[in-house]
């Protein structure tokens, strides 16, 4: 039995490294058609011919310089991960972007393949590639991949078990000057690296502070300063950055090696329809019209007509009700004397019938609907469209079109998105769309009991959707004056636009479902759990006078205060309270939007505390949760105020 | 070149100014800051550039014509430092108004069509169109302007990127957006929307201005 053999996918965002890692291991991870949806790495392992392959996704990168968090993750993993192959994954209808981190990933000096997939899209633009001479120049084993379709995945595998590497990679070489001040570097180093002293020396002379920390621990102090004066050395003479001036030869070389492989055939005709989708979707003015109609039917008609409404019905009254919670009533009503217990379990506020009802019968079929949504859109390549179409107006709110994915994502889980805004590029643009997922943002839980809540009067829905919009905006332009930090560009690349296949978004919103249900459910069973110890030692009753005594001077009614105090374990929980109490006719219209809205800016649920304190920091996540509860209660009395005591309507 | 031309030409582009887009058709020595006696004033009587009486000056026909160059050359000469060697502030015209001197005709017209044939001098001042401009129309000849300026369709080479951070200038390359790279614009608005290969990408103004292109005619 051999040791494992560990291998890494690596490449650019969106090349197919999920598809493939899917293929070779049987195993899922999310695959989209947005480029960069592995944030963390996934691991998986194959037995193949008697060998154990472990085999991991990286998230997608451009160079070995990382930029992003992404990129950081994934060189981390080359670094630091001691792989025995590098696999690099790239798109082959676009190799000639994709070469220049094939030659950075062959200076590492571990065994690299070289994967050139989504060969089935290569053919139908016409491109035919010589693989042989390709990897002849390279020096590297060159195989063609249609990773959806499985298609030469075994001869991967093939390749990786059939070591030694008998391959001698060609490496890169730049100018002499630079050549010069890189041998320079590699004399300097005397440690053991897991990556070749080339590579690492080409780092030092680009500043990066990793390497940097990485090699003081080793070498001689001197060897910063060393790269550093050579640095400064080449930028003289060639009078532009360094980094600039590698990436270009790099480009250059890829460009010369593209010319003596491609050869260019007929074209396959375009799918029209396709084609016709990919350009409407961006249209200059057909594209809004065809946002208003994905968010009108996707969100609206979908999620919460349908989600929040026939399905929560259907679910609710004839299998919760009917079958599971009548059944289990009975049953814990006579098994069981304890009357703590009994309500525990049963009673207003007990885990079945609070907790697991609101998870099952309310949150279940919400969530599910918005991730089917949202993975539809991803697949098809909408979302980038998507950013496409919003960056200008994303700018006046200090965000660019970027933004759109974490923010769209929000509607879904405000969780999952504070995660996501990791991928946006400066801290200030991360911060904002913090601020907004927490105050402005409701999640499809909240969404879709807010519809159901509000879809007595369509006049309090449009309110309520007018004010969060506007607060959404005034927020956000504020909040691009008030947090420092850099001015934010916006490049994104737009992928083809792609139909979507069914298996890939039911395994993917099922993976989506269970990330949020492992978060979420336990968080309604102790909610439930914490109510009930808080009701049988009186401290609910005390906490709801405390809550409900300010309430008043909103001219909120003493039930609401439970609304409020749910709400801090989630805020769909809270809103989902708040569907209860209304169904009991306990407020008003002016009471009830008061309240939705206070409550759909309410302090994000604990989960999205805990990530905003784990991806902002501590300081952060506490200004974040303070401002937003300030902000929501002065909202909330400023409503009272113009609708209540300054108007005096009753809407 | 001579301290004499020099300020011979400043003095006619001042003129000019006055008199084309300020509807003053003399100045005063005293605010040419110059006296009647003094050198340039004679040679350029001399030349037939200007008339004179006891306290003003104003341009001949020929004088017009001339002056009318030397505006464009400092016109050009701002925009040339503006949008390719990306100087700010208080620079531009103290550096333009000694690089005007020396664009001479031919070099001048070169300028012009490198910088796409400008209308307006980036302080909005208008740029006298030279010979170079109208041919262009005719022959479509090849020039380089940033990105945000080219038309649905247009195609063309990356030339250089600049006003933007080297990180993100880093970042743009590693995507493929860089010098040599052939590009193909596919829209203008919202944002601007480009293939470069068999990829495309969105970008938005500021970087749309940061890439500069030669245009190519197929
Ligand atoms: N036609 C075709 N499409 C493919 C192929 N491989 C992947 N795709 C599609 O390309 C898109 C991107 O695939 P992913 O596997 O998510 O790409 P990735 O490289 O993991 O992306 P990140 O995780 O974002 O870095 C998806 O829509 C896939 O369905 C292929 O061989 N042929």
């Amino acid at each position: 039995m051999h040791n494992k053999i560990k291998v890494l996918l690596v490449g650019n965002p969106n090349v197919g490294k999920s598809a493939l890692f899917n293929a070779l291991t049987g195993k899922y991870v999310a695959v989209s058609n947005y480029p960069g949806t592995t944030v963390e790495f996934t691991q998986g392992e194959v037995q193949y011919k008697g060998n154990s392959i472990e085999i991991i996704d990286t998230p997608g990168m451009y160079s070995m310089l990382p930029i992003s968090e992404e990129e950081k993750v994934a060189r981390n993993l080359i670094l630091q991960g001691n792989p025995d192959w590098i696999v690099n994954v790239v798109d082959a209808k676009n190799l000639e972007r994709m070469l220049p981190l094939t030659f950075q990933l062959i200076e590492t000096g571990i065994p690299v393949i070289l994967v050139l997939n989504m060969m089935d899209e290569a053919k139908r633009m016409g491109l035919e590639i010589d693989c042989e001479k390709l990897s002849q120049i390279l020096g590297l084993p060159v195989i063609k991949t249609v990773s959806i379709k499985k298609i030469g995945v075994k001869d991967i595998l093939n390749l990786i078990i059939n070591a030694p590497y008998t391959y001698k990679p060609n490496s890169i070489k730049y100018d002499n000057e630079i050549e010069q001040e890189i041998e320079k570097l590699i004399n300097f180093i005397k440690g053991d690296y897991k990556i070749s002293k080339r590579l690492l020396s080409i780092l030092l002379l680009q500043k990066d502070e990793e390497i940097s920390d990485l090699v003081k621990v080793n070498e001689n102090e001197d060897i910063i300063d060393v790269a550093n004066t050579s640095r400064r050395k080449l930028e003289e003479v060639f009078r532009v950055s360094l980094d600039y001036m590698i990436a270009l030869k790099r480009q250059l070389v890829a460009g010369e090696i593209v010319q003596k492989i491609f050869k260019k055939v007929a074209k396959e005709k375009e799918s029209k329809v396709v084609s016709f989708i990919s350009a409407i979707t961006i249209h200059r003015i057909w594209g809004y019209p065809i946002l208003f109609l994905v968010l009108y039917f996707g969100l609206y008609k979908f999620v919460g007509q349908f989600g929040a409404g026939t399905l929560v019905d259907f679910i609710e009254t004839n299998i919760f009700e009917e079958w599971l919670l009548s059944g289990l009533t009975n049953l814990i009503e006579e098994g069981i004397k304890n009357d703590n217990i009994k309500e525990l379990l049963i009673r207003d506020y007990g885990v079945i019938t609070l907790g697991l009802k609101y998870a099952i019968a309310i949150i279940l079929p919400i969530v599910t609907t918005f991730f089917l949504f949202f993975s539809i859109l991803e697949d098809s390549g909408y979302l980038p469209r998507l950013a496409f179409l919003l960056d200008r107006v994303f700018k006046k709110i200090g965000l660019t079109g970027k933004a759109v994915i974490p923010l769209v994502l929000g509607f879904g889980c405000d969780t999952m998105a504070t995660m996501v805004t990791r991928t946006l590029n400066t801290k200030k643009e991360r911060v904002i769309a913090t601020i907004l997922l927490s105050l402005a943002v409701p999640c499809s839980a909240q969404l879709g009991v807010m519809l159901a809540v509000l879809s007595t009067s369509s006049t309090l829905l449009a309110i309520w959707v007018f004010i969060l919009v506007l607060i959404f905006f005034i927020v956000g332009y504020f909040s691009k004056y008030f947090i420092r930090g850099e001015k934010t560009i916006f490049f994104v690349e737009i992928p083809p636009v792609r139909i979507p296949k069914l298996s890939n978004i039911i395994i993917k919103t099922y993976t989506r479902l269970v990330w949020y249900f492992k978060e979420v459910l336990p968080l309604f069973i102790y909610a439930s759990l914490l109510i009930w110890v808080g009701r049988i030692t009186g401290i609910f009753d005390l906490l709801l006078k405390i809550i409900a005594y300010p309430l008043q001077f909103i001219g909120l009614p003493y039930e609401s205060a439970k609304v409020f105090l749910f709400g801090f374990f989630r805020r769909d929980y809270g809103a989902a309270g708040l569907y209860d109490l209304h169904k009991q006719g306990v407020f008003n219209n002016n009471q009830l939007l008061i309240l939705s809205v206070m409550l759909t800016l309410f302090l994000p649920c604990i989960a999205q505390f805990i990530m905003t304190v784990k991806e902002r920091g501590l300081k952060m996540g506490i200004s974040i949760a303070l401002f937003v509860t300030v902000f929501s209660i002065l909202t909330g009395y400023l409503l009272h105020l113009i609708i209540n005591v300054f108007l005096g309507i009753s809407l | 070149m001579t301290e004499l031309i020099e300020k011979q030409e400043e003095i006619l582009e001042q003129l000019w100014i006055s008199k084309n887009e300020k509807n003053k058709n003399s100045v005063t020595y005293e605010v040419l800051g110059v006296s009647k006696h003094s050198e340039e004033i004679s040679s350029l009587q001399k030349e037939g550039l200007i008339n004179l009486d006891d306290e003003k000056v104003w341009l001949t026909e020929e004088g017009d014509r001339k002056g009318e160059k030397v505006v464009r050359r400092h016109r050009l000469a701002e925009r040339l430092l503006v949008d390719v060697i990306d100087v700010s502030g208080k620079e531009i015209h103290d550096t333009a108004c000694k690089l005007e001197h020396y664009l001479k005709e031919g070099i001048e017209d070169k300028v012009c069509t490198l910088l796409g044939h400008p209308k307006t001098c980036p302080h909005g001042n208008k740029i006298p169109p030279g010979a170079c401009c109208n041919v262009d129309v005719k022959v479509g000849d090849k020039y380089v302007v940033p990105l945000s300026s080219l038309k649905f369709g247009q195609k063309g080479k990356i030339v250089f990127i600049s006003g933007i951070s080297d990180k993100n200038l880093q970042s743009l390359a590693s995507m493929g957006i860089l010098p040599g790279a052939k590009i193909v614009v596919k829209q203008t608005f919202p944002s601007y929307l480009f293939g470069i290969g068999n990829s495309e990408f969105a970008v938005d103004k500021t970087v749309a201005d940061a890439v500069y292109v030669r245009i190519e005619k197929d």
